[in-house]
């Protein structure tokens, strides 16, 4: 897989409260969840963001509570892939779970302009590439096992197979 | 299970859950779940998935949970049809333990009080402080909807096994210093992410003195490090707390002597001030006393955290022929209902509301800026809860302190943040 867009630069340790607050958990919509994408950190984000644009973050990116509507409000949003520094545990799982693409990418993008610089991301190779620059930068790959839930298009495609395979 | 094989307590869970003799940190395993819960955020979102199953049963509605517990009692006609698919689901596969308003109690301290958790145990929770369970030896973590809609249908999750840190705490704790402050110091020393992806073993001769609801509270706290989950090996007051409330036989689990750990932390806890975690995140913490003066509007006893009994008691002895400051507003939300039962037994509750607080039914309400105290722009709050986010209590320009029920009762008097011992 591969994907090109403009990027929206965030810093450390942003929160799942901060991705989608609270009180808006009482709906798992994708798409109403991401017109609150960032609310309070950024109000105007949901009007910038559009189809295809990366989230590029620092360290712990999506700690704190387990809501699922986090990966889903940025699903939602259009936004093709999130880039960071390290994530958080459970959403690094909820990502990988629901099909949202992330990269791990060691190298510091915190320099970047958002809503101006754009990047290529390969997914499968783990590639990051600056389309106005031509720098590059590398990701770790994912272990077999979560490339086939991501290659699968999630936990609950690659659960079926396996009830499937039982029957 | 004290033949040893170099593991740490979570190492011997896992590979007892999927099967091996031994596991390392790192090895992806697929392990048997004993335990999944749900809430009425996260169960919806599972259900959904569920269904997409097209499966009749789910693997064992015995070993299933579903606590609505966060916009409950329902704060409006969204989060009431949440609760009513909880409701529904529960009913229509057969899941008894789904715990009705009036008789639950906020997640994580009602299934240790219902004896639905034991040592040994693999416990996964679709709320991050589902982690709360290592307090009593079992391994739990909190994931997301899909992982327990997968769950709910195979009874295997997957997990990368966590390297172990040990935190050891010696000394005596100081008055009006508990688990919330052991804990609390630690998030401050090693941040946010300091124990990402790890799993946070406690020990010492602090802990060991530690009540059951103070371990809880630290292991509770465990995921505001980043951790995978904390925990505390069993000893005698966990079997004394597990006693009448279990049912059946369990094994209890301990690290080897010769485990490895990553990392080895070591503190001394004799002279620990009460601990305040500063806005806007849980490692923002300092000393009590550098926190003294700091005006505040509303005051929240309660939450997975500290709403159990003995924070109750610690608040009420506090606050006994007080009033609350006429500036303040003190919600205090008891956990559980067996907990507000207890509270009214004891004559706790009659302490509160001649103190001029707010006592509320079992809810996670304000912590998450649900509902049931929600905080307008500017306002300040002192809070048991576990974070202090951005907009976390409410409007974005509100701000939440971290702290322990001894010092926000005694802050709820005073107005201001302070120090029990000084207050008193």
């Amino acid at each position: 897989m591969i994907f090109e867009g403009k990027i929206w630069v965030f810093g450390d340790n942003i929160d799942t409260d901060a991705i989608v607050a609270a009180r808006y958990l009482s709906t798992y919509d994708p798409a109403e969840l991401a017109e609150h994408l960032m609310e309070d950190i950024k109000p105007d984000f949901s009007g910038l963001v559009s189809s295809g644009d990366i989230i590029v973050a620092g360290n712990n990116f999506g700690c704190g509570s387990s809501r699922e509507h986090a990966p889903l409000a940025i699903k939602g949003a259009g936004v093709s892939c999130v880039i960071a520094r390290s994530f958080a545990r459970i959403f690094f799982r909820n990502a990988i779970n629901i099909g949202l693409p992330i990269l791990e990418c060691s190298d510091d993008l915190s320099h970047l302009q958002s809503g101006e610089d754009r990047l290529q991301v390969n997914l499968d190779e783990g590639l990051i590439t600056h389309l106005q620059t031509g720098d590059a930068y590398k990701s770790a790959p994912f272990p077999p096992f979560m490339q086939e839930i991501i290659s699968r298009g999630g936990l609950v495609e690659y659960v079926m197979l396996r009830i499937e395979n039982e029957k | 299970m004290r033949n040893s094989n170099n593991s740490t307590m979570v190492e011997k869970i896992l590979a007892a859950h999927a099967d091996k003799e031994k596991v390392a940190p790192g090895d992806l395993v697929n392990a048997r779940v004993d335990l999944a819960l749900g809430n009425d955020i996260t169960a919806p979102v599972a259900i959904r998935e569920f269904m997409r199953f097209g499966l009749d049963r789910v693997f064992d509605p015995d070993k299933i949970v579903l606590v609505p517990d966060h916009f409950t009692p329902n704060k409006d006609i969204a989060s009431a049809e949440q609760a009513a698919a909880l409701r529904n689901f529960a009913k229509q596969y057969a899941i008894k333990n789904y715990f009705e308003v009036g008789r639950m109690g906020i997640e994580h301290a009602l299934l240790p009080e219902q004896g639905l958790v034991w040592p040994g145990m693999v416990i996964i929770g679709a709320d991050s402080h589902t982690c709360t369970y290592g307090a009593l030896g079992a391994f739990s973590t909190g994931v997301g909807s899909t992982d327990l809609a997968a769950a709910m249908a195979l009874g295997e999750a997957w997990f990368k096994v966590p390297p172990t840190m040990r935190f050891e705490y010696e000394g005596k704790l100081p008055p009006y210093v508990g688990g919330k402050d052991l804990i609390l110091y630690t998030i401050g020393q090693i941040g946010v992410d300091g124990a990402r992806y790890r799993a946070m073993e406690f020990v010492g001769s602090a802990v060991d003195n530690l009540s059951m609801d103070g371990r809880l509270t630290m292991a509770n706290m465990a995921v505001e490090a980043g951790g995978k989950c904390g925990y505390i090996q069993p000893d005698e007051i966990t079997l004394e707390y597990l006693k009448g409330r279990v049912v059946g036989d369990y094994t209890a689990v301990y690290s080897d002597q010769d485990a490895g750990y990553e990392k080895i932390y070591k503190f001394d806890v004799s002279d620990l001030e009460p601990q305040i975690a500063f806005p806007p995140s849980p490692d923002n913490v300092r000393p009590v006393s550098e926190a003294s003066g700091i005006d505040i509007q509303q005051v929240v006893i309660g939450s997975c955290t500290n709403g159990r009994i003995e924070d109750l008691r610690l608040a009420a002895s506090v606050i006994k022929n007080k009033r609350v400051h006429p500036e303040v507003r003190l919600l205090i939300i008891p956990a559980t209902q067996d907990i507000y039962r207890q509270a009214m037994e004891e004559g706790l509750l009659k302490i509160f509301i001649e103190a001029e607080a707010a006592v509320s039914t079992p809810t996670c309400g304000p912590c998450l800026g649900g509902h049931m105290g929600i905080l307008a722009r500017g306002e300040k709050a002192l809070a048991t809860t576990n974070r202090n986010f951005v907009g976390r209590m409410g409007h974005p320009e509100s701000e939440v302190y971290l702290c322990n029920p001894a010092v926000a009762a005694a802050s709820a008097v005073t107005g201001t943040i302070v120090d029990p011992k000084e207050a008193i």
